[in-house]
């Protein structure tokens, strides 16, 4: 069972994360962390999303995610940083229901897994959540996510 | 003395269950207990065939409710060596009967700016922030010990700490992180010396250590019923009865009043005062049955299984690589709570493949936060034991970090 959890991707990206190091310059910035368990995450983004950058502590599902997220967003506009924002929280709050499509969400396919954990799924929103939050600071807009629950 | 810990797990009907196709090992207790058979059925008895209001109901029902309640609570006084059975307040938990101490003291003692409030950073959350906001409101200074290397309470700055200034020194007796049982004499001695009152948080140490309130030092003491085989929502607050009979009331409402006129109330004497509204009768009941269990078994026979099993815990761990424990490192002076680190491996992903074993272990900060600061941790994996925990559960614990170094290695 805990093959569908610790995907090779997910341990690769948590062992070889991708883009982590806080950058200068940025425009927006969110720190979020998760009350029951202490992990936390820095996020910073730039008003054009050519850069986004993160820092934190955590598990290997929350790291991994950050690394992911980005794979998936730096460098994107916001219409499609907010296709990809909502397919990635729709696909953890789907319990496992839903297929994820790999055109949209590449190595975050991965997660897929993780949605039938729901300790867990806070985890994996962690750094999504606050980056949402880092772009709406930045003036990015990535739409209405999925509603978050705990 | 033997102790028969395959016959313990018989009365735990939670063991023959199995978690993700493996048999249950259970090493969680410092978070909540098992519950064995002989506490779910006095509590099932009491809801078939005895359930009315307590204190209240001159029918036969009531009374006999109202026998069963005060009785739980005469069996515990004497389980924790109370003087008298009202000096055992019922609350809904460690944290309420804290609370319950906290506001009253502040109350009772006009608690201001130029006082002081002593805790340490060993605490539980339940036992540092209601003292926060304690302070907040009057004003007062809250001041605390902090931890050693060896995962001890540094009392090198006793004197400059509980001062003539200080008024509550409140502190945990076990820590639910560190397995460190505190030794507070020295403290208690110095906290009577300067006058101010003394309170442990016993949470985990009532259910594990034989224990006599009266050679504690303390003034007042918390504790859980949970976490010492009785069901959620029952705690207890006690507290010596001349202390509590100057106490003002936390919670108001039913129960709790001596006289009631629309311009004023007189209120009832310990520890009827701290029991406002209905309060959880069925599970004080349990609790009851809970004390009678370990009595039946002897605390002492209890300690002695539990050191035994911490032992070699600490054993096995030691000899895991990768492995690093955080507390003390041998039993001296230790309960059966092992905190650790695996390198390179965060506690949630450590948790989450021994629960693919059937291993169920605590991970997080352990609602004490400032006690993973301590050790530069943002999180800790915690193995704890009880009177049902067996060697061969250790070995699958064992075992199981093998897997987690396989996984993440």
């Amino acid at each position: 069972m805990l093959d569908g959890l610790y995907q090779e991707i997910i341990l690769d990206h948590y062992k070889n994360p991708h883009g982590r190091g806080l950058r200068d310059p940025f425009d927006g910035e969110a720190h979020h962390v998760n009350p029951t368990c202490g992990d936390e995450i820095t996020v910073r983004v730039s008003a054009d999303l050519a850069d986004i950058s993160y820092d934190g502590l955590g598990c290997s599902i929350s790291q991994a995610s950050a690394s992911v997220l980005y794979e998936l967003l730096a460098g994107k506009d916001a219409v499609a940083a907010s296709e990809i924002h909502h397919a990635f929280v729709e696909l953890m709050q789907s319990r496992g229901q839903v297929e994820p499509d790999e055109e949209v969400l590449g190595d975050g396919i991965a997660f897929a897994g993780v949605a039938k954990f729901p300790a867990r799924v806070k985890c994996a929103l962690l750094p999504w959540m606050a980056f949402k939050d880092a772009a709406a600071r930045a003036g990015v807009d990535v739409g209405a996510s999925p509603e978050v629950k705990a | 003395m033997s102790f028969d810990v395959e016959r313990v797990r018989k009365d735990f009907p939670i063991f023959q269950r199995e978690v993700n196709g493996h048999p249950l090992v259970y090493l969680d207790s410092a978070n909540t207990s098992q519950k064995p058979v002989q506490v779910l059925d006095v509590m099932r008895a009491h809801q078939e065939r005895y359930n009315g209001n307590v204190s209240r109901s001159v029918h036969t029902l009531g009374t006999e409710s109202t026998e069963a309640y005060e009785g739980a609570r005469a069996r515990i006084a004497t389980f924790i060596g109370a003087a008298s059975p009202d000096e055992v307040v019922f609350t809904k938990n460690s944290t309420e009967a804290i609370n319950l101490a906290a506001y009253s003291l502040g109350q009772m003692l006009r608690l201001g700016p130029g006082d002081e409030v002593v805790i340490s950073e060993m605490e539980h959350h339940s036992n540092l922030v209601p003292w926060q906001l304690l302070c907040e409101r009057t004003g007062a200074t809250l001041r605390w010990f902090g931890i050693t290397d060896e995962g001890r309470l540094d009392e090198s700055n006793l004197d400059a700490l509980i001062t003539e200034r200080t008024k509550i020194v409140s502190l945990v007796h076990m820590s639910n992180v560190l397995g460190t049982v505190n030794d507070v004499s020295r403290i208690s001695a110095r906290s009577r010396a300067v006058g101010a009152l003394l309170m442990l948080d016993c949470s985990q140490s009532v259910p594990h250590l034989p224990l006599a309130v009266g050679s504690l030092g303390a003034d007042l003491i918390a504790f859980t019923g949970h976490k010492m085989l009785g069901p959620t929502g029952i705690g207890v607050l006690w507290g010596r009865f001349d202390l509590l009979s100057q106490m003002p009331p936390f919670l108001a409402g039913g129960s709790m009043i001596e006289t009631v006129t629309m311009g004023g109330t007189t209120f009832a004497a310990p520890p009827a005062r701290f029991e406002a509204g209905t309060p959880p009768i069925t599970e004080a009941i349990g609790l009851g049955a809970a004390v009678d269990y370990l009595t039946g078994l002897g605390m002492e026979a209890i300690h002695q299984h539990e050191q035994d099993i911490t032992r070699y815990a600490l054993d096995a761990l030691s000899s895991v690589p990768d492995v690093r424990i955080f507390g003390p490192a041998t039993i001296e002076g230790r309960g059966g709570t092992v905190s650790f680190g695996v390198d390179g491996v965060h506690p949630h992903d450590v948790g989450q493949i021994l629960d693919a074993l059937g291993v169920e272990v605590r991970v997080g900060h352990h609602c004490a936060r400032p006690v993973c600061s301590r050790f530069s941790v943002p999180a800790m994996t915690r193995a704890s034991f009880y009177l049902y925990t067996t060697t061969a559960e250790i070995d699958a614990l064992a075992r199981g970090l093998d897997q987690v170094r396989k996984v993440f290695g």
